[in-house]
């Protein structure tokens, strides 16, 4: 699977990507309804395709098009794969509900069953990055934490913060917090540059350095606090304003009974 | 105005009113019971920060609400140093407030400056002393010892010296030479054009021969961002649009203002965002500064391909990276 | 007599015995100090100080200043393996290894920050009350010092762990210096032994930071504290309290005892918050790397303001003559402040330039009654509240939902237009709080009864307030502006003629006052 990936974006594999990526999908779509542990069959596939086309027209198609061709307010979603679908609206950005802000995340919309069905026919339009199946999201097994941590600060750290936390964009975007968030969200956001985040391609950053990147976050939101409160893992801008306010006000305090008389 | 209208009299200090403790003898062995109690509390204090250096293990983890899950070690030395402090603290203050004497107590001032007869005859002394060192009247000596102590003062900017080399075009350089291959960072793998897809970024870095190491002086002034954008998104000069490979653009990282890695890059917006000071740059526009305080836009370096199909860069850095500095020719 | 007694009398005795000290040392242990909770600040600023020697010393112990590259082994897996500054491995060390390391760390940070919040705070109390003026004019000049080595110092310490967020700091450092005309990258290059970051600025900032600047400290203190000592402590207004007294508690033993223990308060309360809140925890920002950068870099509060400035100037550069000259790092990193300090430091002097007082002042002023001062202090102050806005504009974009443009715009606009608006609000305030006090002496505090009079008009019935209250709130000196001709004595025109009428224009706001309360007013008001 891991070499496969590597030649993702070659022309020739595009038809190979598909039935990759479809497999993928009916996986997924398998373990979501737990039912049947075989291979789907044709037949399971294009009826999650159906579904996902008739769920597509009810939730998404006002604005991103009857056929998924995007619109004045919304970008196509033919080539975008099915791991775009599943971060969108695995991690409830998709719907959105305010159009006026960036979308965020939220508890989704569409259970899972109806994620892999919406999934299913985006990736029958054309093409895209698949959901990665659980087997290549083992980070704990094939992730190297270290390793992560740099990686982590050379190209996450600059928008969501030196532990994850978020920070703020351009004219009121920001890049989120990422605690809390699924391995294979976190995996389908670097392969498919969901909003204001850019792509990491897989040669870029190989599939392994993604699971230590997805190991280190993991670290980070399992580390405990060591010295005290965390104030928000935010650096010196709380830090000084817990010194200003507990630090001399509790000072402060104490001076002023200092200077009051005993009664 | 304030000499002709007549002020409102200082009735002077208020009478003293006496404490509880002053008055009450049960008061006053309440008040020394109180103080008693307090260096208790630190002498408790102590023992817990024994206890905790001690016998809590550095990895023991507990739950504390509000602050969430708190290393048992550290809280216990803390807390236990702060109670064992503070409390020593305020027992004592509370002994001064309750016990000491409080009456108030008046010091006369005297105003600094000497009587009249006193301060002119020490003035005329300095002018009399200042006067016979001829200080006003040689001014061969006085000229001299000006230059001597100012030659002088260069004695330390000479010994300082050679705390490190001239710039010579040292600011003005990169390792970037034509037919460099960009490599990831970390990694050091070469990039292929097709390995971007439109909207991927990759943090890249100049090859370097096998086994060397890199000097945190060279990232310094060669950490390069590659961004793939659709060719028809760019709006570049033809020269700068020939700097491109096929979508491909490449800038110093090292901001033009204060030198941090702007990096921050905005798919949608296809907008670089520097976090120290907020500089905005528009990659489509060769990375010109829309917003925040850089004044030049990130340097571009010019990139193709090699025969293997890998990215290299075509030539070097045509002005120098990072911060201005007084000898850069930015024209 | 007890035992305790008795060996201090001894004690006493054998010290004078051989110092021949017992008048002095008399004298000065009856010492009288006054009591005002304002007064502790400054004593807040010299116990951290001390904390920060004790706590400094510890880390000395274990910490490496060096930047040579080393393989991190130590207990925190999450950097395991990977390479870094012995500097940044160190540091790691103590926070990990090293029990109690980690509290001692933060004891040294949150004493950094508290040392600055009260430097400020007693500048302010310092500034607003007046107590500056002659004969402390020199000691306000060593105070601007000590605030300015402070900065330096704490962004020094800042720097030396050599995590991601100090190298971060540096690099803006390093950027400052390389933008001075001519000399600039000559600088850096002496400074950083070289290219940036290169091995030798942490081992050199390290003996400036832990030697050069704190025996600097050590000396300007000791010259500020003696000259408290020689010249006595100011003291607030009230009965029985003139510029020719001091009234207050003695050294020993009331005095001791309160300032001694208030040294246990400030100790515990700074380790009390490095028990409870995690400081600086380097350990998740990672070794530092020119490549590298995190969301959110912010420097520490008291550099806060600077960073602020840096990001709201425009992008101004000139480039001619094959020279660049960078005036968006100049302006802001270094003109500015050279003029706020400079302006700051030289105060005292202005101030008695314009109201041509030239006497000796030890009673403090209240806020209120020098209103001009007042707004002067808080126009600097919200200019200073503006830009330390800016330095942590991102933190305030993504926590309150507004975008780091917005805020950057706002507050380049409120940097001018915000600092004059605070002055004439708080000038008005003052006044009002004069006019306030004025109505108070006169007709005496609501007393909340109603009075029904013969002809039936209700009237609240006012209670006069004591005599010291009166006296308080009238003590104070109001001075009438300056009366400088345009021309001399002869009919000459004065030398100097718009410095003449900038002096008197200064003057004049300085005047401004609502009468306060005459012992004749309250007569007049009694035959009513």
């Amino acid at each position: 699977m891991k070499r496969l990936s590597r030649y993702r974006r070659h022309k020739a594999a595009a038809p190979l990507l598909l039935v990759i990526a479809l497999l993928a999908i009916g996986t997924t779509f398998s373990v979501a309804s737990a039912t049947v542990k075989q291979s789907p069959t044709t037949f399971a596939r294009s009826a999650a395709i159906d579904e996902g086309k008739q769920l597509f027209l009810k939730g998404c198609s006002s604005c991103h098009g009857l056929n998924a061709e995007g619109g004045a307010i919304a970008p196509s979603l033919i080539g975008v794969g099915a791991a775009s679908v599943d971060f969108q609206v695995g991690t409830g950005r998709m719907p959105m509900a305010d159009m006026s802000t960036q979308a965020m995340r939220k508890a989704p919309v569409y259970n899972a069953e109806q994620t892999s069905a919406l999934a299913a026919y985006v990736a029958s339009l054309a093409p895209g990055p698949a959901i990665p199946e659980d087997s290549v999201l083992n980070y704990e097994r094939d992730g190297n934490t270290a390793e992560g941590g740099e990686l982590f600060r050379n190209n996450c750290a600059m928008c969501h913060n030196f532990a994850g936390q978020g920070g703020a964009l351009t004219q009121g975007k920001y890049a989120p917090t990422l605690m809390g968030v699924e391995p294979k969200h976190i995996y389908e956001a670097l392969i498919t540059g969901p909003q204001s985040m850019p792509v990491f391609s897989d040669k870029t950053i190989t599939p392994a350095e993604k699971l230590s990147i997805i190991k280190w976050i993991k670290a980070a939101e399992k580390e405990p606090n060591l010295g005290g409160a965390s104030l928000g893992r935010v650096g010196p801008v709380t830090e000084g304003l817990l010194g200003w306010i507990l630090g001399l006000g509790l000072l402060i305090g104490v001076a002023v009974w200092l200077a009051t008389k005993a009664r | 105005m304030s000499n002709e209208i007549e002020a409102i009299q200082d009735p002077g200090l208020p009478a003293h009113v006496h404490r509880e403790a002053d008055v009450d003898p049960i008061a006053e062995k309440r008040a020394e019971r109180q103080v008693a109690i307090l260096f208790a509390i630190s002498a408790l204090g102590t023992l817990l920060l024994i206890y905790s250096y001690v016998f809590v293990p550095q990895d023991l983890f507990i739950f504390v609400p509000v602050m969430g899950d708190q290393n048992a070690h550290q809280l216990g030395l803390g807390l236990g140093m702060a109670i064992s402090l503070f409390f020593i603290g305020m027992g004592a203050i509370q002994w001064a407030r309750t016990l000491m004497p409080d009456t108030e107590v008046v010091a006369h001032r005297h105003e600094f400056r000497s009587p009249e007869n006193e301060r002119e005859d020490f003035v005329k002394t300095v002018k009399e002393r200042a006067g016979t060192a001829g200080l006003g009247r040689r001014s061969l000596i006085k000229k001299s010892l000006g230059a001597a102590l100012g030659l002088s003062a260069l004695t330390p900017l000479l010994l300082l010296r050679d705390l490190g080399p001239v710039p010579s075009k040292e600011l003005e350089k990169t390792s970037w030479k034509s037919g460099t291959r960009l490599v990831t960072d970390p990694g050091n793998r070469p990039i292929l054009a097709s390995d971007l897809e439109v909207g991927a970024v990759a943090q890249v870095l100049p090859a370097i021969a096998e086994g060397t190491e890199r000097a945190l002086s060279d990232i310094g002034k060669d950490a390069v961002l590659l961004i793939r954008l659709r060719p028809s998104d760019f709006q570049l000069t033809p020269e700068k649009f020939a700097m491109t490979h096929d979508g491909i653009i490449a800038f110093s990282k090292i901001c033009s203002h204060m030198g941090c890695a702007v990096a921050l890059y905005e798919q949608q917006t296809k907008h670089l965002l520097c976090p120290c000071h907020q500089s905005t740059f528009d990659v489509t526009r060769g990375a010109k500064v829309i917003f925040g305080p850089a004044a030049r836009p990130l340097p571009q370096l010019d990139i193709t391909i090699d025969s293997e199909g890998y990215l290299i860069a075509r030539a070097p850095f045509s002005e120098p990276v990072g911060p201005s500095f007084w000898e850069r020719n930015s024209q | 007599m007890t035992k305790a007694e008795k060996t201090l009398g001894s004690v006493a005795n054998y010290v004078d015995e051989r110092t021949g000290a017992a008048a002095w040392m008399k004298k000065n242990l009856t010492k009288v100090f006054p009591d005002h909770w304002s007064f502790m600040l400054g004593e807040v600023c010299l116990y951290s100080f001390v904390i920060l020697l004790l706590s400094g010393t510890f880390l000395t112990f274990w910490f490496d200043p060096s930047q040579r590259e080393v393989t991190y082994e130590g207990t925190y897996a999450p950097l395991q393996g990977l390479k870094m500054s012995a500097a940044y491995a160190s540091t790691l060390h103590i926070s990990f290894e090293v029990r109690g390391g980690l509290l001692m760390r933060q004891i040294h940070h949150w004493a950094a920050i508290i040392f600055m919040a009260a430097i400020v705070g007693h500048l302010l109390r310092v500034f607003f009350t007046g107590a500056f003026r002659k004969p402390r004019e020199f000691n306000w000049i060593l105070g601007v010092g000590l605030l300015t080595l402070g900065i330096v110092e704490g962004f020094l310490g800042y720097s030396l762990p050599d995590d991601l967020l100090s190298g971060t700091g540096i690099r803006i450092a390093e950027a400052i210096i390389q933008a001075l005309p001519v000399v600039g990258s000559y600088l850096a290059f002496f400074a950083f032994g070289g290219a940036f970051p290169g091995e030798s600025f942490i081992p050199r900032i390290f003996t400036v930071h832990v030697l050069l600047l704190p025996g600097a400290f050590l000396a300007l203190i000791t010259i500020h504290l003696m000259l408290v000592w020689y010249q006595k402590h100011t003291q607030f207004p009230g009965p029985g309290r003139t510029e020719k007294n001091v009234v207050g508690y003695p050294l020993m033993p009331t005095y001791m005892a309160k300032a001694g223990g208030f040294f246990f308060i400030v100790f515990g309360v700074i380790a009390f918050l490095s028990a409870v809140a995690s400081i600086n925890p380097i350990w998740l920002y990672g070794p530092y790397t020119p490549g590298q950068i995190s969301a959110g870099s912010q420097p520490d509060w008291y550099m806060g303001w600077l960073d602020g400035l840096v990001r709201m100037a425009p992008p101004l550069e000139t480039h001619a003559f094959g020279h660049t000259i960078s005036w968006n790092i100049l302006i802001p990193g270094l003109i500015v402040p050279g003029i706020l300090f400079t302006g700051m430091a030289l105060y005292p002097f202005i101030e008695s330039w314009f109201t041509g007082d030239k006497r000796e002042h030890h009673l403090l002023d209240r806020p209120r009654n020098a209103p001009n001062r007042t707004a002067l202090g808080v126009m600097s102050l919200t200019f200073m509240m503006v830009s330390l806005i800016n330095g942590g504009n991102d933190i305030i974009a993504t926590h309150f939902s507004m975008t780091i443009n917005q805020i950057m715009w706002g507050t380049r606009i409120g940097i001018f237009v915000l600092p004059p608006l605070a002055f004439i609000i708080t000038k008005r305030l003052c006044l009002s709080l004069q006019r306030a006090d004025r109505d108070l002496v006169l007709h005496g505090t609501e007393t909340g009864r109603l009075l029904r009079l013969a002809h039936g008009e209700f009237v609240e019935v006012h209670a006069p307030i004591s005599a010291e209250k009166a006296w308080t709130l009238t003590s104070h000196e109001q001075l009438p502006a300056l009366e400088l001709s345009e021309t001399d004595s002869r009919g000459v025109r004065r030398p100097g003629g718009i410095k003449n009428k900038l002096r008197l224009r200064l003057s004049k706001a300085h005047a401004v006052a609502v009468p306060k309360v005459s012992a004749d007013d309250l007569k007049e008001i009694e035959h009513h």
